[in-house]
């Protein structure tokens, strides 16, 4: 370990920033005998940048030298950076180093394509294998499998990694061939098959043969620029709705664009990435994962995208008042999922305390209910009956929405503040 | 007003709860031994912890609560809130008087007093997890200093002695003086006759490890380099990683 690694791991850090997914949950594993570290199913996040954004593994690329040209990437061969490649010891050793001092969860590990597919497949798959084997490493491990790689890597790979994933980038694929010229949904959505069949194989296995080897215990997941090509947030939603349906698509990240490579006429110049707009997807994504919408309610063809202003809930709730008020001493948990201000934990409080006795409006306060949003959408026996019905939705909007709070204003202010290098 | 005096430590809140079944009184207020008594009292009840007493009553309220909700007792104790003694003594009495488990009943005051508190502690807990830096010593031990606002470092060892298996550490809480120390079988609590140069956080140029330095200093780089510049948001990062961890944390400092 020596100066010239650090400078390594600042130049390969930065190249690997830009891909949003950090989380290390999907897998618990108990330490052995012997082995080092272990894994906690929940994921824990070790540290925060100044972004606000969690920092569970040491998210690094083996190298930034890539062969493709994508418009939207910072690592593309036009660009001129600085270019570094670690070896598979050094990388083994900063990943074991931090872990030891729980600086983090586990490796997630990417790379610049050199070659071709299979070949940088290859190298990367020589860091996870030794990690696991000759060093005896129990902890997360999260591979990015490289778009265009054959089933024998995948496969590999899935022997070694908790998760593998692998980047749409772009939601429809002409637009994804126009920036990114050496790719195609094929090259994408082959590796995604061969993780998909890999998992159901091992489930099958595992039926049969208890201590059967497991393939890609935490599943798979992926990530959609947002902002950078037109498509509409129904496009998206409708394609992660169309992911998660494979049991083994755990997560869809957005990542709102951020011009990178100022200059390319193929890209839109914006002023500062779409972060609300990346905000509201996630919300949208949310509701299809833990509340039971489907993409359809949440964003159609006469209502392609999403309302910047109110979160998708209440937007949907606004669009559907005929089906309010609920009375919250009776109504199903499924049905209390769908009142804006009610989340997952505040429902669950509900449910399991309403055969103590009846619940009032004071109580739902204390559990947690944002009553600011829910009180026009419930009942309770003794609210005013104020609900979406008797006042206009339009006048509830205005109630929630666009309200400026100068201390929100400061912050926006401070975004433009130039960060020291 | 009823008070009971007791030694203020967990089995001696049980046995004060034995002692007001027994007597069939119940206190409105649990003073230590020797705090001055509230005006309008009658004369105070010492009740004198012994542990056949606690576990009559642990055993019965295991009996009536999950086991979930007991550790969540034993959280809020951790806690070491002013009251929360009271708090939990309310909490028992109701259920062990009640038909069956008021676990879920949340619209009882106590109940989601409870909830609240263990809940706090709880996230105490995991921001020992998530933020807990160690030092590797020159003997190879690894250090890590703490001062977690709740007495939440108990609840970690199971994590910590997982995770950190097959190397000798320390982990000190520098708000209570005492800590752990794990020697590659189990986990013992130490407190440490002198422990002065150890409650700043940092260790000793001489004492650490060869390649501490640059592995703090690599961690600090790499996280800043992480950093995307449009994407600036400290009130996000606080929220998340409370300011009180920062001191002993390399990336920070």
């Amino acid at each position: 370990m020596n100066e010239q690694v650090q400078e390594k791991l600042k130049v390969l850090a930065a190249s690997a920033k830009y891909d949003v997914s950090c989380a290390s949950s999907g897998i618990t594993r108990r330490n052995r005998p012997g082995s080092v570290g272990s894994a906690e199913g929940w994921g824990i996040c070790h540290s925060f940048t100044e972004n606000g954004r969690c920092v569970s593994l040491l998210k690094i690329m083996l190298t930034n030298h890539c062969i493709y040209d994508c418009a939207y990437c910072i690592n593309r061969r036009s660009n001129d950076i600085k270019r570094a490649t670690l070896t598979v010891g050094e990388l083994i050793d900063l990943t074991l180093e931090f872990y030891r001092r729980n600086y983090i969860e586990g490796l997630f590990l990417s790379s610049g394509v050199v070659r071709d597919p299979d070949y940088t497949m290859e190298r990367m798959v020589r860091v996870v294998k030794d990690l696991r084997t000759e060093h005896r490493y129990n902890g997360y491990i999260h591979m990015k499998s490289i778009p265009g790689a054959s089933r024998e890597w995948v496969d590999e790979a899935g022997r070694y990694a908790d998760r593998l994933s692998v980047n749409i980038e772009i939601p429809k694929e002409q637009n994804l061939k126009f920036l990114a010229p050496e790719k195609n949904y094929q090259s994408i959505f082959q590796p995604m098959f061969y993780i998909q069949q890999g998992v159901s194989a091992s489930n099958e296995e595992r039926k049969r043969f208890r201590y059967a080897p497991r393939f890609v215990p935490a599943g798979q997941s992926t990530q959609m620029i947002v902002g950078a090509t037109n498509e509409s947030d129904n496009d998206i939603l409708r394609l992660s709705s169309a992911l998660y349906q494979r049991s083994s698509m755990k997560r869809v990240y957005y990542s709102g664009y951020i011009p990178i490579n100022t200059g390319d006429a193929r890209l839109p110049a914006l002023k500062q990435p779409p972060l609300v707009r990346e905000n509201r997807l996630y919300q949208a994504d949310w509701l299809m994962r833990f509340y039971g919408f489907q993409a359809s309610e949440i964003v159609d063809d006469a209502f392609p995208n999403l309302d910047l202003e109110i979160d998708p809930k209440l937007s949907w709730a606004l669009r559907h008042p005929e089906l309010f008020p609920i009375d919250i001493n009776k109504a199903e948990q499924s049905l209390l999922l769908r009142v804006p201000g009610i989340g997952v934990k505040s429902a669950l409080l509900i449910v399991a305390s309403r055969h103590h006795g009846r619940i009032t409006a004071s109580t739902l306060a204390k559990m947690g209910v944002v009553m600011k949003k829910a009180r026009y959408f419930i009942t309770c026996g003794e609210l005013p009956i104020l609900t979406v019905n008797e006042l206009h939705p339009d006048c509830i909007r205005r109630a929630l929405a666009g309200k400026t709070n100068p201390k929100k204003e400061a912050d926006r202010r401070q975004l433009s503040i130039p960060f020291p290098d | 007003m009823i008070v009971f005096r007791y030694d203020k430590t967990f089995e001696g809140l049980l046995t004060t709860l034995f002692d007001a079944y027994t007597r069939r009184t119940f206190p409105e207020r649990l003073l230590s031994e020797n705090e001055p008594l509230p005006m309008f009292s009658e004369k105070a009840h010492r009740v004198i912890t012994e542990s056949y007493k606690s576990l009559r009553v642990w055993a019965a309220l295991e009996k009536k609560l999950s086991r979930a909700v007991c550790g969540m007792l034993m959280h809020v104790w951790l806690s070491e809130l002013p009251g929360s003694d009271e708090l939990l003594f309310r909490y028992m009495h109701k259920a062990l008087d009640a038909p069956s488990s008021i676990a879920t009943h949340f619209a009882d005051k106590d109940v989601m007093e409870v909830k609240k508190i263990a809940g706090k502690v709880s996230k105490e807990r995991e921001h020992l997890m998530q933020f807990v830096r160690f030092q590797q010593a020159a003997d190879g031990t690894f250090f890590a200093p703490v001062s977690p606002i709740y007495n939440a470092l108990p609840l970690t060892m199971p994590y910590f002695t997982q995770r950190f298996a097959d190397q000798k550490w320390l982990i000190y809480d520098t708000r209570r003086r005492y800590g752990y120390y794990y020697d590659l079988k189990t986990a013992e609590e130490v407190t440490l006759n002198t422990d002065e140069h150890l409650l700043d956080g940092k260790l000793d140029d001489a004492w650490m490890t060869q390649d501490e330095k640059l592995f703090q200093s690599m961690w600090k780089e790499y996280t800043l380099a992480l950093t995307i510049r449009e994407r600036i948001n400290p009130k996000l990062q606080r929220q998340h990683m409370p300011r009180r961890f920062w001191k002993f944390m390399p990336e920070k400092n």
